[in-house]
């Protein structure tokens, strides 16, 4: 213990014993705020428990500026009617007061886990604070939209947490601060920004797995769409978000290509080549037949100037081919060319991007040409692979024969490298 | 001093020059596409520009080998129309295959096997023939494929687009085939089969002496001789800066035309293959 430690504990000590006589013990009013800082408000005050050291001290300062400032001490510690109180107090109940919140965070994955009185868990005052708690509208909360995700990084941006409790996400608040949402939040201060909560919900926070859940691939249309409702509207007629409503379970949500806490701007270059690996991370036969065409290989090289998937398909609004109003119906596959070809025809359209020399069904004068292309560049090189082995074969063997004195370099200036050695004069 | 006879004209040299330039050129400005997904092929297109300027750049060798192809033909027509050249297309000086050329391999099989000597060549062997056609085939295929799928608008109003499909196809598979067998065959049988290692520098030169003649063409040889058309073909010894200038742009060439072949091998043994 230190001298200034001693000093305190002191102080602290002669100042409950003065208290012992002047405060009468009475069980009636509740005690005065003054009285509990006359301790708690002493800096430095602290015991151990567990063998952890904990801080008993509150800044009376910032707790008059809480929101919770005029409501006192005890109307959370409850359990401190007079003083000296019992050595270990009851946790804080918040549900007394936030009923609704409270029975959601019982249900949510970090209730869950606070209820297994697990040393990671954290309860309200995990997001909210302690004694500092302001409205969710001071920009100074740690649950203001701007701040929410450094409170929630607290936990989400530790690897070695997410691993103990296999949390499928280690790195969520890295992610999202690199992502759309979090430079909109953090570089634009755009309060209309989605936040962590803004699509996992505060309190009643569910594991994606779980049906109920607000990120779960059942709901996530509609909790993307509580922003993107135009999007949301195209994209429920689509092939995708009928057969995602249908619970389709191979059928994309806005998170399986877009990605959850990295997304990015539809401009950059680098998601513009990204995501036609990731529409050929279900449609593999799709991908393979568009690398095998100029616009597959110019992609494939990082320039983004030539058509990629949605250049034709659509995003939001793909339709099946065999829809009339698809972008790449028989009806209106030419007027999709001409966005980069202007002068595409009818005919100009019978053109194959997704041209499969090995499908004799799909493609069949071009399976033919293949199949001759193929030969004739095998048997070309196995014809004078052969040729060129026994050639070399011979020539090594004529060399022997004549030993090392049958080379005989040729004259003058000059003639060196073409000069042979007399390997193939004939054996006459 | 040893006595040189001429067997290209500067002209023929000249248009072997282009075709080397055009050709390697064509290969490092198309082949980055066809194997796109391997790291050299992206390098390659960024370093040149992006892909936009790399097909300027393969439009540019494009056109340097049409022109070159052109005038080939204007030649030929040349000589055999107006200087009514005889046995330009057919006879022992002949690029045109003929039934000698069968014998020919048939004796050189033989030879390869120890069971005979090595046929008696002429002006052209049957491999240089099939050099020499290998590579009016592929201008014809690749070059037909190429201006149609570079003015693809225009020639979609002749043809049906699937017709693009199958250029696109006959054009990189040809490219293919045209590449490997330059970079290999071609390579071997005339610079780097151990008779010639490492370079035969007669395209360059133009010239060969008395002694190689007789040793690697003997039946040209002789049908000279015989004639009294040796004279004609008698030239100066080339001067040194002509075998330097040659020994430099040969060595380019095979020192290039070797790196794309061995970046095209690395291609298709760590891609998917194609």
């Amino acid at each position: 213990m230190s001298g200034h430690q001693v000093a305190v504990s002191l102080r602290v000590f002669l100042f409950l014993f003065a208290l012992f006589f002047l405060v009468p013990s009475a069980d009636a009013a509740p005690l005065a705020k003054e009285i509990c800082l006359s301790c708690h408000g002493v800096p430095g005050l602290e015991k151990t428990r567990d063998g952890k050291t904990v801080s008993l001290h509150v800044d009376g300062e910032t707790f008059n500026r809480s929101v919770h400032g005029a409501l006192g001490c005890a109307t959370c510690h409850g359990d401190v009617t007079r003083i000296p109180h019992a050595s270990e107090l009851k946790r804080v109940d918040c549900s007394a007061c936030h009923a609704a919140p409270a029975k959601d965070f019982v249900d949510s994955v970090h209730g869950k886990a606070y209820q297994k009185h697990l040393p990671d868990a954290r309860g309200c005052s995990g997001c909210h604070g302690m004694h500092d708690i302001l409205p969710v509208k001071n920009p100074d909360s740690r649950v203001y939209p701007l701040n929410l995700p450094r409170t929630c990084g607290n936990c989400h941006g530790d690897s070695e947490l997410a691993k103990r409790h296999n949390i499928p996400v280690t790195n969520a608040y890295q992610l999202y601060m690199d992502s759309i949402h979090g430079r909109a939040l953090t570089k634009s201060g755009l309060l209309v920004a989605a936040n962590c909560s803004s699509c996992h919900g505060a309190h009643r926070i569910l594991p994606a797995l779980d049906p109920e859940s607000s990120v779960n691939r059942r709901n996530v249309p509609a909790t993307c769409g509580q922003c993107h409702a135009g999007v949301l509207k195209i994209f429920a007629d689509s092939v995708h978000g009928a057969a995602a409503k249908a619970g389709n379970a191979n059928a994309p949500v806005c998170n399986h290509c877009h990605t959850s806490h990295q997304i990015r701007r539809v401009e950059m270059e680098s998601w513009k080549l990204d995501i036609v690996q990731e529409c050929g991370s279900c449609h593999a036969e799709s991908l393979r037949t568009y690398r095998d065409t100029f616009h597959g290989q110019v992609t494939a090289l990082g320039f983004t100037r030539v058509a990629r998937c949605s250049d034709c398909h659509g995003s939001h609004d793909i339709l099946p081919a065999s829809d009339p109003a698809s972008s790449v119906s028989k009806e209106k596959i030419a007027v999709t060319c001409r966005k980069c070809h202007p002068s595409a025809s009818a005919s100009f359209a019978k053109y194959d991007p997704h041209a499969d020399p090995r499908s004799k069904s799909r493609n069949p004068a071009l399976y033919y040409f293949a199949r001759f292309m193929t030969w004739l560049v095998g048997g070309v090189f196995v014809f004078f692979g052969v040729h060129t082995a026994l050639w070399f074969g011979r020539t090594i063997i004529e060399k022997k024969r004549r030993g090392p004195n049958g080379t005989q370099r040729r004259e003058g200036p000059g003639a060196p490298w073409s000069s042979a050695p007399n390997g193939e004069k004939r054996d006459g | 001093m040893a006595e040189y006879f001429l067997r290209f004209t500067l002209g023929q040299r000249i248009l072997h020059g282009f075709l080397m330039a055009g050709f390697l050129g064509l290969v490092a400005t198309g082949m980055p596409l066809r194997y796109a997904d391997a790291p050299w092929a992206v390098w390659i297109a960024h370093a040149l520009g992006g892909f936009r300027a790399m097909g300027i750049f393969h439009r540019f060798f494009a056109l340097v080998l049409t022109g070159l192809f052109l005038t080939h033909l204007g030649q030929i027509t040349h000589r055999a129309w107006v200087r009514r050249e005889s046995g330009l297309f057919w006879g022992p000086n002949s690029i045109v295959p003929q039934p000698r050329d069968l014998r020919e391999f048939y004796e050189t099989i033989r030879w390869f096997f120890g069971r005979g000597s090595r046929p008696i060549f002429g002006r052209f062997t049957y491999w240089e023939k099939f050099d020499y056609w290998a590579v009016f085939w592929g201008m014809a295929i690749i070059g037909t494929s190429g201006y149609l799928l570079w003015f693809h608008s225009l020639f979609s109003r002749i043809f049906p687009g699937w017709i693009f499909n199958i250029a696109f196809l006959f054009h990189s598979d040809e490219a293919l085939l045209a590449a490997g067998f330059i970079f290999t065959i071609h390579f071997f049988n005339s610079h780097l089969r151990p008779e010639k290692f490492p370079m035969d520098l007669v395209i360059f030169t133009g010239r060969v002496t008395a002694e190689e003649l007789k040793r690697e063409r003997p039946a040209e040889y002789a049908a000279l001789a015989e004639s009294g058309g040796l004279d004609a073909l008698r030239a100066e010894p080339p001067e040194p800066w002509v075998w330097n200038v040659s020994r430099v742009i040969g060595t380019l060439g095979v020192a290039i035309g070797l790196l794309l072949f061995f970046l095209i091998v690395y291609a298709v043994l760590t891609g998917e293959g194609k």
